[in-house]
């Protein structure tokens, strides 16, 4: 079972209590943006076999939403980190052990 | 190939079945084909043995990573049905639901086609109207289903229990000619076909990039060496994205794990498909006995073919309640496939931003019944340059363009 730690409440909360909420730090577009930026927000997603950032809520729990690095092949946890960031901090943007 | 029939089974039981040949050949690859269809599932197989059958091009490779058939088509619960909402997915589903009702004979190979009956349950108010509408679409699009009753619901399956705690059940969409096939079956009786037209199957042979020169697919790299060709079709359902950047484009996929389980087998007790979208659960019966249950999709990208425990606990949970009798069946097997996602849950059937290069996917998690008609579409997409009538909804520009053909309303399930 996946076992992520929520970054603000320090819970090591497995799936059953989080919600997954897809890939994290898609570019944002808004009206007047070109039909081209529009759908890569939308719909294109990297959708890697390997280290994937994507966004989680703490829904049974403290309610948050956060970040989490993970590798979707072996199913292992890089780390967790805030929300309120537009890229993930450099010392999760390499798989551990690689 | 040597016709399979019941005198050549009593010919070779007095022979003591020496005479039997290999259903297929074991290919090494060449050094050009006009056609390479990367992914010998389902998909693959069809559109390689359309590609020859409909538009006689056999100098085709279908090249494979592991073995045929062991990627999701071997992997699904084999449901097959046509009763979709929209008008383009009921024009190809229905298309390849009736070129199952002919496969075994067209490919003289028993693929087992059981046209049972489909029955997707309505256990809310939202569902009776919803099914009620696809009904009325189906009876334009010339589909034949049915919205029935409660009481026709237990008739044709009466190990149901109507007045469940938390679902109880106010009706039906009823496909007759709906129903199932095996799954392992269809893939082989495609790639016994397509060696037989000529066509290589490389199995274990991994394509790692694709080559192209001034913006023109010129063929593959591969764990067995370069391969070149003229066109290049794509058909590897969940690894899209993986195969997609090797060409340089993106997709609007997303691959998650969907799982099945079967219970152990029992004596005959339903012959019916049933389909519980609101509990998020489906069941059905096989040849052998066994239940084959499935559920709902993983909620995140995943690549581990296994899948949540918690996900498999709600659909046999909400199952429960809709089929008391099976809560003493123990549970022999559970396993997983990747399935791709598209964000209108509807398929990819399109050229793309590399000329000469095609791709077939999306299909998620009910693709195996769209196997022929997928096959037909592609092929004719391949042989032709552009897509035909059955496939021009379904091409990748729909989502730049904001014309999805949705069916994420019409199935809240997998299916
Ligand atoms: C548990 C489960 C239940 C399902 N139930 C149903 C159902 O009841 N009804 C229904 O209609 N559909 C169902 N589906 C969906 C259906 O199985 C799929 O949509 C369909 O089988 C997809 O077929 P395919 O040929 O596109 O893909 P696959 O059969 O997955 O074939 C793709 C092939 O590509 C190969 N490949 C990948 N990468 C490479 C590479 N780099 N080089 C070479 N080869 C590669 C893979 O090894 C694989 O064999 C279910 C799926 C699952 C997982
Ligand atoms: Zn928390």
């Amino acid at each position: 079972m996946l076992i992520l730690t929520c970054p603000y409440c320090g819970v090591r909360a497995d799936e059953t209590e989080l919600a997954p909420g897809g890939e994290a730090h898609v570019a944002r577009h808004g009206p007047g943006a070109s039909d081209e930026a529009f759908e890569a927000y939308l719909f294109l997603r990297a959708n890697p076999r390997g280290l994937h950032y994507e966004r989680w809520r703490h829904a049974h729990g403290c309610g948050k939403w956060f970040h989490a690095a993970r590798d979707t092949v072996t199913m292992g946890v890089v780390g967790t980190y805030p929300a309120q960031v537009t890229e993930p901090p450099a010392e999760l943007s390499r798989p551990r052990g690689s | 190939m040597k016709h399979y029939s019941a005198f050549a089974i009593a010919r070779e039981a007095l022979r003591g079945h020496t005479g039997w040949e290999r259903a297929w050949r074991a290919a090494s690859p060449k050094k050009h084909y006009d056609v390479i269809i990367v992914g010998a599932g389902g998909h693959g197989l069809a559109t390689a043995y359309y590609l020859g059958k409909n538009f006689g091009i056999t100098n085709v490779a279908v090249i494979e990573k592991g073995w045929l058939g062991g990627g999701n088509t071997g992997r699904n619960t084999t449901i097959i049905r046509s009763n979709y909402l929209q008008d383009p997915s009921a024009a190809i589903y229905e298309k390849s639901r009736s070129l199952y009702e002919t496969m075994s004979q067209d490919l003289n190979y028993n693929v087992m086609y059981s046209p049972r009956g489909v029955m997707m349950l309505a256990q809310t108010e939202h569902e009776v109207r919803g099914y009620r509408r696809t009904a009325h679409a189906n009876a334009l699009q010339g589909v034949e289903t049915q919205f029935i009753t409660p009481e026709r619901v237990k008739e044709l399956c009466p190990i149901i229990e109507l007045k469940g705690p938390r679902y109880p059940v106010l009706g039906a969409l009823w496909q007759p000619r709906a129903g199932t096939a095996r799954h392992d079956a269809v893939a082989w009786g495609y790639a016994r076909a397509c060696s037989a037209m000529g066509m290589d199957i490389i199995q274990k042979c991994e394509v790692t990039g694709v080559r192209s020169e001034n913006g023109r697919v010129t063929g593959v790299s591969t764990s067995k060496g370069e391969i070149g060709c003229d066109k290049l079709c794509m058909v590897v359902a969940g690894h899209s994205g993986h195969l997609a950047e090797m060409a340089g484009f993106r997709l609007p996929i997303e691959s998650v794990a969907l799982q099945a389980l079967v219970s152990e087998p029992i004596k005959p007790c339903m012959d019916v498909v049933v389909m519980a979208n609101t509990v998020h659960g489906y069941m059905s019966q096989s040849d052998k006995g066994e239940m084959v249950i499935g559920g709902g999709a993983d909620g995140y990208n995943n690549y581990t073919q296994r899948g949540s425990f918690h996900h498999i606990e709600e659909t046999v949970r909400a199952l429960i309640e809709t089929f008391p009798m099976i809560s003493r069946l123990k549970m022999l097997r559970q396993w997983g496939g990747i399935v791709d996602m598209t964000g209108d849950r509807s398929p990819i059937i399109s050229t793309t931003p590399l000329t000469g290069c095609f791709i077939n996917c999306g299909w998620g998690t009910g693709g195996f019944k769209a196997i022929p008609g997928s096959g037909w579409a592609t092929a004719e997409m391949i042989a032709k340059g552009t897509p035909g009538p059955l496939a021009a909804e379904f091409g990748l520009n729909r989502f730049r363009e904001g014309r999805f053909i949705d069916e994420s309303v019409a199935a809240g399930v997998a299916h």
